[in-house]
């Protein structure tokens, strides 16, 4: 708008429009309040430990890092840990997008139940979520018996983990999506359907491109909270060295034993894994940015 | 390709949105379905199309029963509202899904699909935008677009659901000329959904009334609106004053005051029940009272919109306000103002009888 048909011609600049201040501005010594507060907050509780994590890594060298990560038992934690995102990932991917597929483009009964309960994960502490399955699929739990007589080992084996560590991720990639498809509404698979494409299709070339980004957000989450996953992969793997510790586990055993260069060690690998994360997520962020302006 | 619809209901939940409707729509023709929104016109459309499944009834297109062909099978044009382009694809990519999904043995090869393509661009004259984006184009651009899209796959029918209702009154106007010349130079059988009467009215060679998921009238643009064949598509065409009456021997009494309306196509009723209806421009304003039958009415307000003037007014005895329309230059002649007497006579005017009562 332009402001100045807004004054009548003739009458004279208010004086008091020099010091005229915006409704959001507040005087500056307020504002170098709040933001050295923050920033402070900021280094105290993220950056100085970031820093403790990469110097008790490499206090003793590169060598002893090195060495550290490399011995049997940190291999073993870097190997099943890369298999559960291997495995929960792609099974996170698959529900999430059945789900928010279903949400977003059927009606039927139950749909905000199914939304509410979808959260359910990121509602329960991690040590619950391992106690259920644990009684539920544990020596003594209820399906203990049958599993025994099968031969199938879950708790304390590489399947729970598994098991935990999908449960405590469901929500990520379904809840990045279900917005995104809800907003999007179904003309696009319509209009698609009616130029005769099937529901290959449709999937592959409109709605797999139309929900791109925000599957890759939802990936990216889902990848990072099945790394760390701490409480409830600890209740169910029973920390057997060497094959059931995962990446978190392996460090507190360090850690117990008082090896803190080598936990440190395997520490900034973690550490580097989600930095590398949030680099990727911030890239991904602005691709969204850009691609919704243009 | 001649649409045939016979006996088709549909309904959601407990809303019948289409009650056994039977038309028929012929070749080449462009037929608008007009109505008010939940009237079932964009259901019907969308059961055309086969995005949706009726409950009951047929669809045939030149004989063939459809009823049951999948919507990708049906070789239908559709044109969404929200023109609902693939954002991710340029406009060649676009105009191009249609040919590039076939099934291999069908598909035509890259130099035919990109002739055909141009070829459709040129038709919408947009093919200077073939490299652009959707988001780069304006919403009468994207719309041709969708156009052309929509044609690509040669359909048999092109289905247009309320084409022109996400753009702004001077495009919209616009556009739909130019559909009407795109119509006369593809001659692709056309349905279009709309609620603007003028639009409908204006496009089509013929004008589908629908309310409340049945048909009221189904003529040319002149029949639905010189001849409306009840209250509701005169109301729906156009304002109109609805006065009660009482129709008997070839006359329609109204009930308040001293006038009657001749009306020779009701000479056999005999005391019924019905309506004389009346454009606002049909109501003659009066300087003083008619012997010949005239409504004594208190001028409520006046508004002048550009060389029309628009006048409410309030006829003794009446619950509602009556509407009138004269030239500004004959409201000054009368001098008339606001908070003035006036007497009032239909110029014009249409009668129906009311058929819900018996007797």
């Amino acid at each position: 708008m332009n402001t100045e048909v807004l004054v009548a011609p003739g009458t004279p600049a208010a004086p008091a429009a020099e010091h005229w201040q915006s409704a959001t501005d507040e005087p500056a010594w307020l504002r170098w309040t709040l933001i050295t507060t923050a920033l402070t907050f900021l280094a105290l509780f993220l950056v100085l430990p970031l820093l403790v994590v990469i110097y008790g890594a490499f206090e003793h060298g590169l060598r002893v890092w090195l060495d550290s990560i490399t011995e049997p038992d940190a291999l073993a934690a870097i190997r099943l840990t890369l298999l559960v995102v291997v495995i929960v990932v792609p099974a996170n991917v698959v529900f999430g997008i059945a789900a928010a597929w279903s949400i977003a483009k059927f009606d039927f009964r139950g749909k905000p139940l199914l939304i509410s309960i979808i959260d359910l994960p990121f509602a329960i502490s991690p040590v619950v979520v391992g106690l259920i399955f644990v009684i539920l699929v544990g020596a003594q739990g209820w399906l203990g018996p049958w599993l025994l007589e099968n031969e199938l080992r879950i708790i304390y084996a590489v399947p729970g983990i598994i098991i935990v560590s999908a449960f405590g991720t469901l929500p990520f990639v379904a809840r990045e999506l279900i917005p995104l498809m809800q907003q999007q509404g179904r003309d696009d698979e319509e209009s698609a359907l009616t130029l005769g494409a099937n529901g290959w299709q449709t999937f592959w070339r409109v709605t797999l491109p139309n929900i791109k980004w925000g599957l890759i957000y939802g990936i990216i989450l889902c990848n990072a909270r099945a790394m760390g996953e701490f409480g409830a992969v600890a209740v169910v793997s029973g920390r057997i060295r060497g094959e059931t510790n995962t990446m978190p586990l392996h460090i507190e055993v360090l850690y117990n034993e008082y090896m803190f260069t080598a936990a440190f060690a395997v520490s900034s690998l973690l550490t580097g894994l989600a930095l590398v994360t949030i680099a990727v997520k911030s890239f991904v962020e602005w691709q969204e940015q850009r691609g919704r302006v243009s | 390709m001649t649409i045939e619809l016979e006996r088709l209901s549909k309904r959601f939940g407990g809303f019948v949105a289409v009650d056994d409707i039977s038309l028929s729509l012929s070749e080449g023709q462009l037929t608008a379905l007009l109505g008010p929104s939940g009237s079932g016109k964009t259901t019907l459309l969308r059961l055309i199309a086969g995005l949706e499944r009726p409950d009951a009834g047929q669809i045939r297109v030149n004989g063939q029963d459809i009823t049951n062909l999948h919507i990708s099978h049906r070789s239908v044009g559709f044109v969404f509202q929200h023109y609902a382009l693939f954002q991710h694809m340029n406009v060649f990519d676009n105009v191009a899904f249609g040919l590039t999904v076939k099934p291999w043995r069908e598909r035509p090869g890259k130099a035919a699909i990109r002739k055909r393509v141009t070829e459709l661009l040129d038709l919408v004259q947009l093919g200077w935008t073939a490299d652009r984006y959707p988001s780069q184009l304006s919403g009468g651009q994207r719309q041709r677009i969708a156009l052309a899209r929509a044609l690509a796959v040669e359909p048999r029918v092109l289905l247009l659901d309320e084409p022109f209702g996400a753009l702004d009154a001077k495009v919209r106007a616009e556009l739909r000329r130019w559909l009407r010349r795109l119509h006369d130079e593809i001659q692709v059988t056309s349905v279009f959904v709309t609620h603007d009467q003028e639009e409908a009215l204006e496009v089509s060679d013929r004008v589908v009334v629908m309310n409340e998921g049945r048909v009221e009238q189904d003529g040319t643009p002149e029949d639905v609106y010189d001849k409306p064949a009840n209250p509701f598509v005169y109301g729906f065409l156009g304002n109109v004053n609805l006065f009660h009456a009482r129709i008997a021997n070839g006359k329609a009494r109204i009930g308040i005051g001293n006038l009657t309306v001749v009306t020779p196509e009701h000479q056999g009723e005999n005391s019924r029940p019905g309506w004389v209806c009346v454009r606002p421009h049909d109501i003659e304003l009066l300087p003083a009272e008619d012997q010949q039958g005239s409504l004594h009415a208190t001028i409520e307000l006046v508004s002048v919109v550009g060389p029309t003037a628009r006048v409410e007014l309030r006829a003794d005895g009446a619950r509602e306000m009556l509407h009138a329309e004269l030239p500004k230059q004959r409201l000054m002649e009368l001098g008339l103002r606001q908070g003035g007497e006036t007497w009032i006579r239909p110029m014009n005017s249409r009668v129906f009888v009311d058929r819900r009562e018996s007797g």
